[in-house]
């Protein structure tokens, strides 16, 4: 018997494969005029590129991407990521040539239809978060809130309020809350949480003063619970002259619930790649819209889209343009651009699909299915793992692994032995103030079949870390890789290729990559 | 369970203070801390010569799992810093009290010991965190 030929493709690079001649693609004849580039600008001798056919670049890539686990193919239940299933009707609306034959450049006139789209996406999302008006230029959601915070720091700026000079950021926030702040030139003040899980009440008026600027708040926040205060919180922030900013992260808990804009909030940023089925993942794309209250509309980041009301018509009943046109303008304070052109079209296009597909009735769906799910993964799981703050939770669960820990067990090793089962692992160590955190989303999309399969896995690895805990720190043992030196690999980074010479030809790279003291 | 040496001052922020000679003070983080923290991968601390006050952030130390905060528990002039602690972070979790100290301090305010913790009342506080 032999084992059968299996090229695992990620232990060689294309550098490794490269044979001198082979080329994917046949570059068409040159239909400009010759033009001699100098030759102290040409870069021969220092670039190395691999040489390689295209069926072997093909294979690669192919081979790459299967080692991806992704929405598609199994559940992925990643804490505070909100990993739904992202419908492929919004991918159809993406790739039609109407909207994906766009060029950002052109004339409005010509882009009616694209500017509509965004347009009614903007009302959307100010109708779900119950908001004045939104922007959809930030390119992300920590682009959403730099956009926000500094939309603030200018209100208040023109209030006369410089003396605002400090943001409070409870301990529970993601951490782009106080990088957020620290962006846009404030102090970061933080603001303990309680034993319940809600903000410490105490804490937070003693740190309302007349430096605070604002109170960054996640609702519901990072351990998936509602902020039960709110509206204290809410009356306070405000009595004390400060803004109530929003990170909507967790919108897809209560959208279609309650509008933050009814509790209080100034600004909210929504992760459209969270809630409204974008897909994301490795760092992008996403978008990050805000939406404001109306004292914070002349803020708004450039561009925002405008609708005028077409014209009527005239007595004799011939409309001279009876339809709305859409116009991108900049807002009369606006903080400016975020980005060279006007957000992420093609990733507002799929959230804009999703939200008329729903509609209103099926976003409340959405946001029930989403707690229900969350809060049956809790009710399977209470017994095996620690629950911290243990109340019911909305769209996510925190567990803690601090009894797997006193067998030795670690959440990280919890983690790869799920691997094993064929699940993706939830997030870890996030909230920082909970030990040896399982942060875990279903979302929506997921049945009570794939709910109780991964169920099933935790309850199992529960009981493997008592009776076989080596077993669990040993894991995983049937992934492409096993356990990875994390340490090393942030320690002593390894960024680029460098050889051996191999039989490719190609001369090894002598260079080392220093690591870069002043990081 | 983290070792807390009793020979020692310790802040709530998890720094330990070691008395030298004269007015020089050897700091780094708790066993506590390290233990807490995992693998520690970078570390960020200030020039020799800086001027720090007491409780001001003053460096970062990211681990594998997060990036936290460095805080100086004792006032006064950075006259040295662990540049094999900066080149192998390795040693603040295998050594947190020895080879894994991070700052030399000439401190300005002696008086400030008396407002850190014993080793009793540093595993107090540690205890109530969990």
């Amino acid at each position: 018997m032999h084992e059968p030929y299996r090229d695992t493709m990620g232990d060689r690079l294309t550098f490794d494969r490269s044979a001198p001649g082979r080329q994917a693609v046949t570059l068409p004849a040159l239909d400009v005029p010759a033009a001699p580039l100098p030759e102290a600008a040409l870069l021969r001798d220092g670039v190395r590129l691999p040489e390689m056919d295209q069926l072997g670049l093909v294979r690669y890539f192919t081979a790459l991407s299967r080692l991806n686990y992704n929405i598609d193919g199994g559940f992925y239940p990643l804490g505070s990521c909100t990993m739904k299933y992202n419908p492929k009707i919004n991918e159809d609306a993406a790739r039609h040539p109407a909207f994906a034959g766009m060029h950002p450049l052109q004339d409005p006139q010509t882009a009616q239809g694209s500017l509509r789209v965004l347009c009614e996406l903007q009302d959307f999302l100010a109708a779900i978060t119950g908001m004045d008006g939104a922007t959809l230029a930030p390119m992300a959601g920590a682009q959403g809130e730099f956009a926000g915070v500094l939309m603030i720091r200018a209100y208040l700026r023109d209030q006369g309020q410089t003396q605002r000079t400090r943001v409070l950021v409870p301990d529970s926030a993601h951490g782009t809350n106080p990088a957020t702040a620290s962006m846009c030139g404030f102090e970061v003040v933080h603001i303990p949480t309680a034993t319940d899980g809600n903000i410490n009440l105490a804490a937070l008026e003693a740190a309302l003063d007349e430096r605070a600027a604002a109170l960054m708040l996640t609702l519901p926040n990072t351990l998936g619970l509602f902020e039960q205060q709110i509206e204290q919180i809410s009356a306070r922030v405000h009595a004390a002259g400060a803004q109530l900013y929003g990170d909507g992260a967790n919108l897809n808990a209560i959208a279609g619930q309650v509008c933050p804009g009814d509790l209080g909030f100034d600004a909210w940023h929504i992760n459209v790649h969270k809630t409204f089925s974008t897909p994301h993942g490795g760092g992008g794309p996403g978008a990050g819209p805000v939406a404001v209250k109306r004292h914070l509309l002349p803020y708004l980041p450039a561009p925002w889209v405008t609708r005028e009301a077409g014209d009527a018509g005239t007595a004799r009943g011939e409309p001279h343009s009876p339809l709305p046109r859409f116009l991108p303008v900049t807002p009369a304070r606006s903080i400016g651009r975020l980005s060279l052109f006007g957000g992420d079209f093609g990733v507002l296009l799929r959230a804009w699909t999703y939200i008329r597909m729903l509609g209103a009735e099926g976003l409340r769906e959405m946001s029930a299915a989403a707690v229900l799910n969350a809060r049956y993964v809790q009710a399977r799981l209470r017994d095996a793992y620690q629950l911290p703050y243990d109340r019911p939770v909305l769209h996510e669960v925190v567990f803690s692994g601090a009894r797997q820990r006193a067998r030795g067990v670690r959440t990280l090793d919890i983690a790869k032995r799920l691997l094993d089962f064929g699940f993706h692992p939830p997030t870890i160590y996030f909230p920082l103030i909970v030990e040896e955190a399982l942060m875990i989303e279903p979302t929506e999309a997921e049945s009570r079949e794939s709910l109780d399969a991964f169920c099933d896995a935790l309850l199992a690895i529960a009981r493997e870390a008592e009776a076989q805990p080596d077993l669990v720190k040993g894991a995983p043992y049937t992934a492409p890789l096993t356990r990875l030196d994390e340490a090393t690999a942030a320690r002593r980074p390894v960024l680029r290729w460098r050889g051996p010479a191999s039989a490719s030809g190609l001369p090894a790279e002598t260079t080392q990559t220093p690591r870069d003291p002043s990081r | 369970m983290p070792e807390t040496p009793q020979d020692l001052k310790y802040s709530k922020e998890h720094e330990w203070v070691r008395m030298e000679d004269g007015d020089i003070a050897v700091i780094g983080i708790t066993d506590f801390a390290q233990d807490m923290l995992g693998d520690i991968v970078f570390l960020q601390l200030p020039e020799e010569g800086s001027v720090i006050a007491q409780m001001a952030k003053i460096g970062e130390i990211e681990s594998v799992k997060s990036v936290s905060d460095l805080f100086t528990p004792v006032s006064g002039e950075v006259t040295a810093r662990n540049t094999a602690a900066i080149d192998a972070p390795e040693v603040v979790n295998s050594a947190p009290y020895g080879d894994g100290w991070l700052l030399r301090i000439r401190m300005s305010h002696p008086a400030e010991l008396e407002q850190l913790l014993t080793a009793e009342e540093y595993e107090a506080h540690t205890a109530a965190q969990g």
